[in-house]
């Protein structure tokens, strides 16, 4: 039974990807005439993998000028439940890992990225962006890795703290990552807002689970890519693409997730979330630039939006 | 080559490598939901032999299992127990007394385990000591190496012989399928043991990798199969080891609903050699019941 669904899907894909072929020259502008391109298939980021979607299904994604850019994996609630598991498992080594190594990944996130702008411009281009917008996209999203690079390694000295008590207690407070976190990527950048996303989580020794904006998703699974060659190690990093309505849900009440980003400003979601999230208290943060681009949406306190305080007593002079 | 005879035992068939495979993954390709799932679930989670089998067992361990097999997840009315707790004798009498009234049985693992290489003399002393301190079951290993050489006539009679060292418990054989290299192996060995006088055949001692692997209980079920055609004798079955998820358990289900048929679905004939799947399977229960995704979290560990 499963296998006959899976088989039509199959088949209907291959006919929706017919035209596709021959707008493949015009799209990216490089080939020679007469040479049929390689179209790219877009799929999940999951547990260092890249996995179709479990269901099969997938939407269509137009280009600027109207025509198929390409079809998108739609993922479902059980594609988000294996990446939780994915992400879950990964937390302890990454979460484990010396701050200072896991800056020095997260500058490699930036190195790679720089060695690919020029795909990523093009991808954003197509998708309607101006040249311009593009690099200057691409550009902040490979600053945006060095920053958050540097702080791996600092923003512990600047939020810990050594707490004056009146009893003989040395009492100090550290912070500690949160653990698995899922987030929704804004919906009108696609690239920069995903990294903006992204980066603080990882920094502080979280593993995410991200669903990329809807209407951008190709340069997300692209990111997806340059995560991947990374040293990034598998899991720590989880992109899905799909509709948000259909899986806020669970998003939002996975048990087994202890925070959530939201990157919106659709008070009727922002409220559905919170309610949602109440389920196994997660913490909800509500990230609502509406440029993605200026130096708030980069910043030590997002860090600190996703880590938990310890506090330790520690008796002395007894 | 003369084959080696073996007193009382027909030749066991040869076993096609490729078709048992592709059956094997036609089965788990079973899509089963909702009621069934539940159902099925319940069904896995009273068929688990919650195990600990560590150098770094306690008897604070112990108990701890124990009360977990009793009380799975308390807040979710109308679950059933696990079928036993399996351990080292040593600890038998603990568990024993801990599993007192609850109708969980007691296992515990004899015969020089996990690797099987004693005498038969020690391993007859192992059975009876653990006999003595109160098991229901017992787990015994068959000697691989003797069994490899080709020296079937040993593996029966030591069989034999911890058959009756076990008095009114009954005896699982553990052929530790991860060494048997070939599904003929396998075959050979599950035919030895059920002639012998073994209650139950179990895959691995869960020490060996691969253990416990759907192909293999396959070719395990159908000697259980043929057996039962040639003696009348029902004989029961035990993957163990690397059986960690839910989907897995329902896996294994199937395979012996399809192969032995309604008679062996309790956990008198099947059980699960297993401790993490426990709290897997629960976690799908509650997620049944609520709709939302569970974490470990929220269980207690074991």
């Amino acid at each position: 039974m499963a296998k006959t669904k899976s088989t039509t899907t199959r088949a209907t894909r291959t006919t929706a990807e017919t035209p596709q072929v021959v707008a493949q020259p015009e799209a990216n502008g490089q080939d020679k005439p007469g040479r049929l391109g390689v179209q790219k298939t877009y799929k999940l980021y999951i547990g260092g993998q890249f996995p179709r979607t479990e269901s099969g299904r997938y939407y269509r994604l137009t280009s600027a000028d109207g025509k198929l850019a390409a079809n998108i994996c739609r993922g479902s609630r059980k594609d988000f439940r294996n990446a939780v598991v994915a992400a879950r498992s990964a937390f302890h080594g990454w979460s484990g890992r010396s701050h200072a190594n896991r800056g020095q990944i997260l500058y490699r996130i930036g190195e790679m990225l720089e060695g690919r702008k020029a795909q990523f411009v093009e991808e954003l281009v197509q998708l309607g962006s101006t040249r311009e917008q593009a690099e200057n996209e691409v550009f902040a999203a490979i600053d945006r890795c060095i920053h958050y690079a540097g702080w791996c390694d600092k923003y512990q000295q600047i939020f810990s703290a050594v707490n004056p008590v009146a009893s003989s207690h040395f009492n100090f407070s550290v912070l500690e990552p949160m653990g698995v976190v899922s987030a929704f990527a804004p919906e009108e950048t696609g690239l920069l807002g995903l990294v903006s996303a992204i980066l603080p989580a990882i920094a502080g020794g979280n593993t995410i689970v991200i669903l990329a904006s809807e209407s951008r998703p190709t340069s997300a699974i692209s990111f997806a890519e340059v995560v991947n060659s990374s040293d990034v190690p598998g899991g720590v990093v989880n992109i899905l693409t799909g509709l948000r309505s259909e899986l806020k849900g669970h998003f939002s009440t996975h048990m087994d997730v202890n925070a959530m980003i939201y990157c919106g400003n659709d008070p009727a979601l922002s409220k559905e979330l919170q309610i949602n999230s109440v389920e196994n208290i997660k913490r909800l943060r509500i990230w609502d630039h509406q440029d993605w681009s200026s130096s708030e949406a980069q910043s030590p306190y997002k860090i600190l939006d996703l880590q938990e305080t310890k506090t330790t007593w520690h008796p002395v002079g007894i | 080559m003369a084959k080696p005879i073996i007193a009382n035992i027909p030749d066991s068939p040869p076993i096609d490598q490729v078709g048992v495979e592709e059956r094997a993954a036609r089965l788990s390709s079973r899509s089963i939901k909702k009621s069934s799932k539940v159902s099925a679930l319940k069904l896995a989670l009273s068929m688990i032999d919650l195990t600990t089998l560590e150098g770094s067992d306690t008897p604070g361990k112990v108990r701890q299992l124990c009360y977990k097999a009793a009380h799975l997840h308390d807040v979710f009315p109308g679950l059933p127990t696990v079928g036993a707790v399996c351990v080292y004798p040593n600890y038998v009498r603990i568990a024993k007394k801990e599993l007192e009234g609850s109708g969980i049985n007691v296992a515990a693992v004899a015969t020089a385990f996990p690797s099987g290489n004693s005498t038969l003399q020690v391993k007859l002393d192992d059975t009876k000591y653990a006999v003595d301190e109160g098991a229901d079951e017992i787990d015994m290993v068959i000697s691989r190496g003797k069994f490899l050489a080709g020296e079937y006539n040993f593996v029966y009679d030591e069989i034999a012989a911890i058959k009756e060292a076990c008095g009114k418990a009954h005896l699982k054989v553990i052929l530790e399928t991860g060494e048997l290299s070939t599904y003929d192996n396998v075959r050979k060995a599950s035919d030895i043991a059920m002639y012998a006088g073994g209650d139950f055949i179990k895959t691995s001692t869960g020490k060996i990798s691969p253990a416990a692997t759907l192909p293999v209980t396959l070719v395990m079920l159908e000697a259980i199969r043929d057996y039962y055609y040639k003696t009348g004798k029902m004989v029961g079955m035990k993957p163990a080891g690397g059986i960690r998820t839910a989907k897995q358990s329902l896996q294994y289900l199937v395979t012996l609903r399809e192969t032995l048929g309604q008679a062996w679905m309790n956990n008198h004939w099947f059980r699960f050699g297993a401790s993490s799947l426990a709290n897997d399977i629960l976690m799908q229960l509650v997620k049944e019941q609520t709709g939302v995704y569970q974490s470990l979290d929220y269980f207690s560990k074991d």
